[in-house]
């Protein structure tokens, strides 16, 4: 019988390695999946390289981790925030890197690993200084700019219910990147309000089928 | 000088937006625009992280931290709305499915070009956000600023000196003191502040204007 269904937070985030890219769902704080950031925080893998659209609020969640000094390096598109101070006060000090990328183009990079694409052409950026030094391209009479994929080591993002499959369903726009991540790691987690029994998710409704995921966990007990 | 108000901007720019448009309204001055759509007419509000028909913010209480917009404040889903993820929100950019976005800006250029996103400021940490997205995926892409500066320099430029969000990507400029039009031939002024004459409009403005039909 397949369960994808972990015992418990810890288990679930044991064998992300330091180095490791990871990938965290949310924007803002919605559809951060804070439960298992804070389980990555005692876990203790440290260099991290971190794929989120902002770079942590306040002081939980992805803030905590960087607050923990646990990431070498951040792709995201919009780190500088009212309340980002641990990012800010890690960049001034040169003790995170940051890949700045315009936030479609983010999400783009993220579906494309998911579905196999080893680069494409996005109008978005063309001359900015976040296209240069990239090869570009005119395709019927407009520029495009050549993006690659980002591919994960492992995906943690959150949902509002998962099955023993994997099956996954989120809550109103805590969606966000959930389903392009889960579809471009190698090992997705994901923490669920509710773990639900095989069938109680009506597949015409299902968002992220379970070909994506890898485990589920429940994110309190 | 007379100016028009911050809210009659808003206004000004609503009576641009037809039913039926799909729209993005930009973070910060464009979300006043929302204020200015009559209850009558159906427009469809898009939010970048994942909202076809967004509706206005929620009473006090109502808040839920899973219904955010672009900056991330709580807002509501109008009867008939949608959810989707980030790579579908910006396929309806990129794709050219949104009719208008409304974006401010630090800087137009007469050809259109726009910079919203960078001072240029060297110790200033970087952020974008979906700002090129929405610069170059739109149908038509407005904008929404002061005219000047807070010490009285033009916003609108021959050629911008902070780093462009896009090129050649703005159709319209809606200021404090006119509106205005890119057009190959270069800006054209389509309406001035009530009392203001094209000459001071001009003299307050660092690129060649056009006077309108």
């Amino acid at each position: 019988m397949i369960n994808k269904i972990s015992p418990s937070l810890q288990a679930a985030v044991a064998d992300i390695g330091d180095g490791a890219t990871v990938m965290i769902g949310g924007f803002g704080n919605a559809g951060m999946p804070s439960a298992l950031i804070d389980a990555l925080i005692e876990q203790g893998a440290r260099e991290l390289t971190i794929v989120n659209n902002n770079a942590g609020n306040g002081d939980t969640g992805l803030a905590a981790l960087l607050a923990a000094g646990r990431v070498r390096k951040i792709i995201c598109s919009f780190p500088r925030q009212a309340d980002s101070h641990h990012f800010d006060a890690l960049y001034r000090a040169g003790k995170v890197e940051l890949e700045l990328t315009p936030q479609g183009n983010l999400a783009e990079r993220i579906r494309a690993a998911g579905a196999g694409i080893g680069g494409f052409f996005s109008p978005t950026g063309y001359g900015t200084l976040l296209a240069e030094g990239k090869e570009t391209r005119e395709i019927n009479g407009r520029m495009y700019v050549l993006e690659s994929p980002i591919h994960a080591d492992f995906a943690l993002i959150k949902a509002l219910r998962g099955d023993r499959w994997g099956n996954l369903v989120y809550r109103k726009a805590a969606r966000n990147f959930g389903p392009i991540m889960a579809m471009a790691a190698k090992t997705t987690i994901a923490q669920v309000r509710d773990v639900v029994a095989l069938g109680e998710l009506d597949p015409e409704v299902i968002i992220t089928p379970g070909i994506f995921v890898q485990r589920v966990v429940k994110e309190a007990a | 000088m007379n100016r028009y108000s911050r809210d009659q901007i808003a206004a000004r720019v609503a009576q641009d937006i037809p039913e039926g448009a799909y729209v993005n309204l930009g973070i910060g001055l464009p979300t006043k625009v929302a204020n200015y759509l009559p209850a009558e007419r159906e427009v469809f509000l898009h939010s970048e992280n994942g909202l076809l028909g967004m509706g206005p913010a929620p009473a006090e209480g109502e808040e839920d931290e899973d219904l955010i917009n672009a900056g991330k404040q709580p807002v509501t889903l109008l009867t008939g709305g949608a959810y989707f993820h980030h790579g579908d929100s910006f396929a309806m950019m990129r794709g050219g499915h949104l009719d208008i976005c409304v974006l401010g800006a630090f800087q137009v250029a007469a050809n259109g070009d726009l910079a919203n996103w960078h001072t240029g400021a060297t110790d200033a940490i970087p952020a974008v956000g979906g700002a090129m997205d929405l610069a170059i995926g739109a149908k038509q892409v407005f904008v929404m600023m002061d005219h000047q500066t807070k010490t009285g320099e033009s916003k609108i430029v021959a050629q911008c000196s902070y780093p462009l969000t896009g090129v050649g990507c703005v159709n319209r400029i809606y200021t404090d003191l006119a509106v205005l039009d890119v057009t190959p031939q270069g800006l054209r002024v389509l309406e001035m502040a009530p009392g203001l004459s094209f000459e001071e409009l001009q003299a307050a403005t660092a690129a060649t204007l056009l006077q309108g039909e």
